[in-house]
């Protein structure tokens, strides 16, 4: 996975995490994943399709997803509060990847966001040769987060492109 | 969460009427909290572009505040349909994506406005001020005509 599409995912999950929190977040690890995705706490998928197409989910554990619901509402929100908790890292997910979704498409990539949806089972599916999967882990006052990162150059659309711009020559 | 001047309707002074729609329950109780610091009243929820339409036509509020992504018909496509059926509505798209194209879109299909997620309160109150205003501004440059 390129560079390119990996850095406004990280400028997004720092920019949006650190105004949530009101304090630094930093980056713990970032690896590439061989194995299914294995589910941290809760966490939310948002599926991309167009030139880019994917999947990245965002993963808080129970105590950080509780805390962030929290920072969100404005409000305290009870971790046995499980309804609201699963709204809050929805919503968080949609503010992180929108706003790297933003950037990405502001550089002339162009596909569409399919709106957040919890990601209940316990693994993912599998990286493949095209889709490899990056995770981030982020580290905030409130606790450990996850990105889950599975994104491809869409290989068709990039082929009619050249097709067009051959055309067009 | 700070408090705001209460911005009211113009012709009758009364608080600005609200419909908020989001596919997330969350946003939703979010942008309403923040707009009743704004002295506004929430008077319609919906999670989607095709409840969005027959909650307008229900309840006519002043201000949509209309998420884009959303299940069924999208926030764009919902915006249109409304304003094509009243020229007047006024609705704010509020959305985490926010680039150009998706915002021209939207303008050019009838939105007031545009607010990207995260939403900050003062952001959104001087959007709501803006858009308010926008309407008595212009009945009085008409009504000079």
């Amino acid at each position: 996975m390129r560079m390119e599409l990996i850095q406004p995912f990280i400028n997004s999950a720092d920019a949006v995490l650190a105004e949530l929190l009101e304090s630094p977040v930093a980056i713990e690890k970032l690896t590439m994943e061989e194995e299914a995705y294995r589910r941290q706490g809760i966490a939310a998928e948002v599926c991309l399709s167009g030139e880019i197409e994917g999947r990245i989910i965002f993963d808080a554990d129970r105590a950080a997803a509780a805390q962030l619901a929290s920072r969100l509402a404005g409000a305290e929100v009870s971790a046995t509060d499980e309804e609201s908790v699963r709204e809050a890292v929805c919503e968080l997910a949609n503010q992180i990847i929108g706003n790297a979704v933003t950037t990405l498409n502001d550089q002339g990539f162009h596909f569409h966001v399919r709106p957040p949806a919890l990601h209940t089972s316990e693994q993912g599916s599998k990286s493949s040769e095209d889709t490899e999967a990056l995770v981030m882990g982020f580290n905030t006052s409130s606790g450990n987060l996850f990105m889950n990162m599975a994104l491809r150059y869409h290989r068709r659309r990039a082929s009619e492109r050249a097709v067009v711009a051959g055309h067009n020559s | 969460m700070e408090k705001f001047a209460p911005v009211t309707r113009s012709e009758d002074g009364q608080p600005v009427r609200y419909l908020i729609v989001d596919d997330s329950v969350f946003a939703r109780k979010n942008l309403a909290r923040m707009v009743e610091t704004f002295g506004g009243q929430v008077i319609g929820e919906a999670g989607d572009g095709v409840s969005a339409i027959s909650e307008y036509e229900r309840l006519t509020p002043d201000i949509v505040l209309m998420d884009i992504t959303m299940p069924q018909t999208e926030g764009i496509e919902a915006a249109e349909k409304i304003v094509r059926d009243h020229p007047t509505a006024r609705i704010v798209m509020v959305s985490s994506v926010g680039y150009q194209e998706n915002i021209v879109a939207a303008l050019q299909r009838g939105a007031r406005h545009f607010v990207q997620k995260p939403v900050k309160a003062e952001v959104l109150y001087e959007v709501i001020k803006y858009v308010m205003r926008d309407d008595s501004a212009a009945q009085g440059a008409g009504a000079g005509v």
